[in-house]
């Protein structure tokens, strides 16, 4: 009761306050003990590692992040098509559906090597990896989102002589929408543990590079400050879908239902 | 069945010219359901007929199959036997889609559409431009009592105001049979009178032929020229009256003594005489 009225008051700087909390306990804890920095660094010594380090983690982010980039919107052209042909056919949904499965079950790390030979130390491999663990939180969502139509303004469509491909174009894919998003917002936190697996297992560049290496020379507060990053690319990330999401579907601040 | 004898030969050819033939006509329609394996019928052999620019009402006990008529001519369900013709025509179920419009019990206003588009989508989904569908739309706004409000979404309209969104969507392609299934069902008693006089208005303008599905017997007599009463299911006609008020109709006739007469026959064909009168 008390935590919902602060946080009503302060808005963004709930979260906010939330972290500083966090940071200055483990701050004083770190520095109580005497803690050695390559054991566990003081957030003090992350935020030198994160200034000092700049011209190293900046590359690398932007390397790990493009990956995230091209991965994720791979997923959600991947997903949402997968999505789209297996609520439009039954056969394609008994043939796809468990292929779509079984292809989540792979672990990661076995395959991430094969990707490695197959493609090299480049891009594509953890693109891959990247898009193949998001799609699946997106082909889920669509079929989904796409089955919660209204069967009722399907009729209504059809009595009005509306073609197949109409009533997808007109009920259907916008009904799908909300839901499709919230799966996309899933994804993108997935997208970003996917392309540092994919650069754990082989990579010259990116965050999960800096992080390997960072471990084998005992650079602890530059690991954590590569994690801190990876973190902040992960908020970013989920909040610009969020806003993508309140432009594309204006409507939805409007929905009595949605809104309890 | 029970109907009368088919006055069409029996390939289907229309005995008249279609000119002179009704909007719609249903002959010995029959409608079954399938419910955990127990077969139900909704239609036992219904016939009638709707003329061009006739306002008909239908009303029955609920159960006894309106909105599974309605589902059948606008192509939507289809019949287990008897036939259908429209405008002499003989139709499958599939040909008679996009033949009518057809305004369901819940408004079905799409949640991501404005009130213009919202209504423009009878057009576009019969094929209409979305943007010339939208602008043919926005120039009934004022007709239809919703200007200001093309812009908002249904989540931002009152109740009236939906349901005047769905009927410009039904109205805006001018189609000659529109079917109506308890358009006011949901709304209170005002608002109902209200509209109910504003769609008598509508429909002196335009005149299609109307087939409206009500619990409401004055609503039927007020808006229609004939009411058609159902048996309780499975749904036959029952009993049939030819309203006695004239056109334009006005609000003042529903104390005059042609529409008591109507309403008490109505009432007792429904064998509701001494209970509610709705
Ligand atoms: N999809 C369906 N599956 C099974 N039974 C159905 C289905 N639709 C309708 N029925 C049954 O068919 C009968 C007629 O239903 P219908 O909806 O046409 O009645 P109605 O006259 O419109 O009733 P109301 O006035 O309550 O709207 C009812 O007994 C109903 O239970
Ligand atoms: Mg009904």
């Amino acid at each position: 009761m008390m935590l919902a009225r602060i946080d009503r008051q302060l808005g963004w700087a709930t979260p906010l306050a939330l972290v500083a909390v966090i940071v200055i306990v483990w701050e004083i804890a770190v520095r109580a003990t005497n803690t050695p920095a390559w054991l566990l660094p003081a957030p003090s010594g992350v935020v030198r590692s994160l200034v000092e380090d700049k011209d190293i983690l900046l590359p690398n982010a932007l390397v790990t992040f493009s990956e995230v980039l091209l991965g994720f919107v791979s997923a959600v052209v991947v997903g949402v098509s997968l999505g789209i042909t297996i609520y439009r056919s039954a056969t394609l949904e008994r043939l796809l559906y468990p292929i779509i499965i079984a292809s989540q079950t792979v672990p990661i790390p076995a395959l991430a090597p094969l990707l490695l030979v197959w493609f090299g130390y480049g891009l594509l491999p953890k693109v891959l990896v990247t898009a193949l663990v998001g799609f699946f939180p997106i082909v889920v969502n669509t079929v989904e989102g796409l089955r919660s139509t209204d069967p009722d303004v399907i009729n209504l469509l059809r009595s009005f002589g509306a073609s197949r491909g109409k009533v997808f174009r007109l009920a259907e894919f916008p009904s799908s929408l909300p839901s499709v998003f919230a799966g996309a917002r899933i994804a993108v936190a997935i997208c970003v543990i996917g392309a540092v697996f994919g650069e754990l297992v082989g990579a010259k560049a990116g965050l999960g590079y800096l992080i390997t290496r960072a471990i084998a020379q005992f650079e602890t507060p530059r690991l954590v400050a590569a994690i801190v990053l990876l973190s902040a690319m992960g908020t970013g990330l989920f909040a610009l879908i969020g806003l993508i999401e309140r432009i594309v579907l204006p409507w939805r601040k409007y929905t009595r239902a949605s809104r309890s | 069945m029970t109907s009368p004898a088919n006055p069409h030969a029996p390939d289907g050819t229309p005995y008249m010219s279609p000119a002179q033939a009704p909007r719609l006509e249903l002959i010995d329609i029959v409608s079954t359901y399938v419910e955990r394996g127990r077969r139900l019928t909704a239609l036992a052999g219904l016939s009638l007929q709707v003329g061009k620019a006739e306002f008909v009402a239908l009303v029955g006990p609920s159960g006894s199959g309106k909105s599974t008529l309605l589902d059948i001519v606008s192509g939507l369900l289809i019949e287990d036997s008897g036939t259908v013709f429209i405008d002499g025509e003989l139709t499958a179920a599939a040909q008679r889609l996009g033949k009518s419009a057809y305004m369901q019990q819940r408004d079905l206003l799409l949640p991501w559409r404005t009130t213009v588009s919202n209504a423009a989508l009878g057009l576009e989904a019969s094929g209409v431009p979305r943007a010339e569908a939208e602008q043919r739309a926005s120039a009934q706004l004022q007709r239809f009592g919703l200007n200001g409000f093309g812009g908002a979404y249904p989540a931002q309209l009152s109740g009236g105001m939906r349901q005047r969104a769905a009927f410009l969507r039904t109205i805006l392609p001018r189609k000659d049979l529109v079917l109506l299934d308890e358009p006011f069902g949901a709304l209170d008693a005002l608002t109902r009178a209200d509209l109910q006089m504003w769609l008598a208005g509508l429909w002196e303008q335009e005149r299609p032929s109307v087939l409206l599905v009500t619990h409401d017997v004055e609503e039927a007599i007020f808006l229609a020229d004939r009411v058609i009463v159902l048996t309780p299911r499975p749904g036959r006609v029952a009993f049939e009256l030819t309203v006695s008020l004239l056109r334009p109709r006005m609000r003042d006739m529903i104390a005059s003594p042609a529409f008591i007469q109507d309403r008490a026959t109505l009432l007792h064909a429904l064998g509701l005489v001494g209970h509610s009168s709705t």
